[in-house]
């Protein structure tokens, strides 16, 4: 399979008061065309900061994103990004938010008809066709980000970034968006680049889990192939020896990185940083416990 | 038991309100709360107003000025007869003139009565409203465009800064001399005096609305930016889609400010500087110093009050109708 998008040794530097903080370091990965894969690592390793280099919204101090064979130097609709809070303009309905995308990026090839029916079209790939003209303070946190995806998906991106999607919804609503867009997914076959903390939903999604290392100076820790046959049932997957031992290899992963971190999990003051590694320990537990 | 029961027992039959608990408590709060403050507030002016002797005799109680209002109303109905009466004398005039000599070009002079309350109020309400548009049309681009830009905003914030805290009356002496040596056409407009209140008012709306909007707008939720940016939308359209809308609640914030200082600081000026309107009205009398003048100025004060808070009502009411955020109040 062809390269679509090479992330190639990425460092990322950021000013700070205190001197230069080196967030990434040498971050490498190749994605093929109608990949997903799925980001994983702990809290504040710099996942986040991953996706806005793709996305062209910080720029890589070292290194840099090719897609298709160019480089990226700046945002732009063919890297559609899903934000964690929905990012809906909250004036607007959900009808509207993906009208503005979709005017924007198809506003010279698309007769205003064409226009309408492709946005109710992506509206009803997300099951939101009912509620289109609600606007994001009349439906719920799991719909916003149905729209947000919906506004995604209708600007035809070449990558389809995700930063933690569904990390504000509660469990059953987070296992409906999984369905959702897993079924999306077997219809368009989009690139798609995850970040989750959630490691039933990184293996239940992606087609590779890259886990990342803790950070300053995080990179790519281990990258899992995950062959389980699509489509993916959560019910059968759960009593399936393969899907376990994938989820046992990330938990096992993320434990070691969290439990024996090669440096500081970061550079701000101790106290801070502890609390964020308990947080993203009960993240982890609360996976464990249900599957259990 | 009370009445209304009885009645609804009567004619059950008839679809009549939900009389429940919460009726009766909302039109507790909502009415009868409010008229008894009012009552209470009538009571303890006129006991008071009773004990307050001045040079121009007895303070003015609620009677005294509700008379004074009637008053007002029978001049200004006198006065408008009299323009009527005024008009219709000239053009009957013309008439004849051009009867006689077809070449002649009727002139018609405008009448120059004294203004009457009424028309204090409006040239007052004009005045403040002019200033205030006036305000908005340079606050609001200019306080996008520092909330956009960090370096604007670093160079003009040490000015607005300054000049915030300034009272526009001391801006008073300085733009009436200004206006007065620029403004030299022999056919003006606008009267000289209504240019001053109208800068006056201006500056004065000016600081609150820029400082405001540009908050607002620098304060854009980042996540919108993005999307902003992710999209490529072009500058104008950034500003018209995303900033804008997100900062109307910022810019009303600031415009209800200033149109309510604005109130207050006109009736100043004008009291100041002699200009017509309400302030002029309050001074005028002042000055006059007859019997009835203080129960006539504090029919005034109740005016301008009620005018301030109608503006204020407006605002919000505009507010809710364009903005999206309807959680205002
Ligand atoms: N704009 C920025 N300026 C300075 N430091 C930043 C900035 N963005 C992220 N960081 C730092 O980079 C690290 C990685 O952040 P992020 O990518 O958001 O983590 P994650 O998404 O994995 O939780 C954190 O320590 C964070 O404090
Ligand atoms: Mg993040």
């Amino acid at each position: 399979m062809s390269v679509l998008l090479d992330i190639s040794h990425i460092d990322m530097e950021f000013p700070t008061p205190k001197g230069p903080f080196t967030a990434l370091r040498d971050v490498d990965l190749k994605i093929s065309q109608g990949e997903f894969v799925s980001l994983i690592g702990h809290s504040g390793c710099g996942k986040s900061t991953v996706l806005n280099v793709v996305a062209g919204l910080y720029q890589a101090t070292r290194g840099g994103v090719i897609l298709s064979g160019k480089e990226v130097t700046e945002p732009g609709p063919e890297r559609a990004v899903v934000f964690q809070n929905h990012s809906l303009l909250p004036w607007l309905t959900a009808y509207e938010n993906v009208e503005l995308a979709v005017k924007q990026v198809f506003g010279k090839n698309k007769s205003k008809a064409e226009m309408r029916e492709w946005i109710e079209h992506n509206l009803d790939l997300v099951h939101m066709s009912h509620a289109m003209h609600k606007r994001p303070d009349e439906i719920s946190g799991g719909m916003k980000q149905r729209v947000g995806i919906a506004r995604a998906l209708a600007m035809q991106p070449k990558v389809l970034l995700m930063d933690e999607p569904f990390g504000a919804l509660d469990a059953l609503t987070r296992a409906h968006m999984q369905d959702s867009l897993m079924e999306i997914q077997a219809e368009l076959n989009n690139t798609v680049i995850m970040i989750t903390h959630d490691v039933d939903e990184a293996v239940l999604l992606s087609d590779r889990i890259v886990m990342m290392t803790n950070g300053p100076a995080a990179t790519i820790g281990e990258i899992l192939q995950v062959d389980l046959e699509r489509p993916r049932h959560r019910l059968e997957l759960a009593d399936d020896p393969l899907y376990n031992q994938y989820r046992a290899k990330v938990l096992k992963f993320l434990h070691e990185r969290h439990s024996k971190p090669d440096v500081p999990t970061k550079k701000s003051a101790p106290a801070k940083s502890s609390v964020t590694s308990a947080q993203a320990a009960g993240d982890i537990k609360e996976t464990v416990d249900n599957a259990a | 038991m009370n009445t209304t029961t009885v009645i609804a027992t009567k004619f059950s039959g008839l679809k009549l309100p939900q009389l429940d608990g919460t009726f009766f408590s909302n039109a507790i709060r909502l009415v009868a709360l409010p008229v008894a403050g009012i009552l209470a507030f009538l009571l303890l002016w006129s006991a008071t107003a009773q004990n307050i002797d001045t040079s121009l005799g007895k303070f003015p109680g609620p009677a005294a000025v509700m008379e004074q209002f009637n008053a007002l109303h029978d001049e200004h109905q006198r006065s408008r007869e009299k323009e009527r009466a005024f008009y219709e004398r000239q053009e009957k005039r013309n008439a004849e003139r051009v009867a006689k000599d077809p070449n002649y070009q009727p002139k018609i002079r405008a009448y120059t009565g004294k203004e009457t309350f009424l028309d204090q109020i409006i040239t007052s309400l004009v005045t403040v409203m002019s200033g205030f548009l006036l305000a908005v049309a340079i606050a609001i681009p200019l306080g996008i465009t520092i909330g956009l830009s960090q370096a604007l905003n670093n160079a003009i914030n040490p000015i607005i800064q300054i000049f915030k805290p300034v009272s526009p009356l001391a801006w008073l002496p300085l733009v009436t001399m200004v206006v007065s040596a620029l403004y030299t056409s022999p056919d003006p407009l606008v009267a000289k005096s209504f240019l001053n209140s109208l800068i006056t008012v201006t500056l004065c709306c000016l600081w609150p609305m820029v400082i405001n909007t540009a908050v607002g707008v620098a304060g854009i939720d980042k996540d919108l930016v993005n999307v902003s940016k992710v999209l490529r939308l072009p500058a104008l359209r950034h500003v018209q889609k995303i900033v804008l809308p997100a900062s109307v609640p910022m810019i009303f914030t600031g415009m209800r400010l200033s149109l309510g200082v604005a109130w207050m600081v006109l009736i100043a000026a004008e009291m100041l500087a002699q200009n017509p309107g309400l302030g002029k009205f309050v001074w005028d009398e002042f000055q006059n110093g007859s019997s009835d003048s203080l129960a006539r100025i504090m029919a005034a004060v109740l005016v301008i009050g009620l005018i301030g808070f109608l503006l204020d009502r407006g605002m919000l009411a505009l507010q809710k109708l364009v903005s999206w955020d309807k959680t205002a109040n």
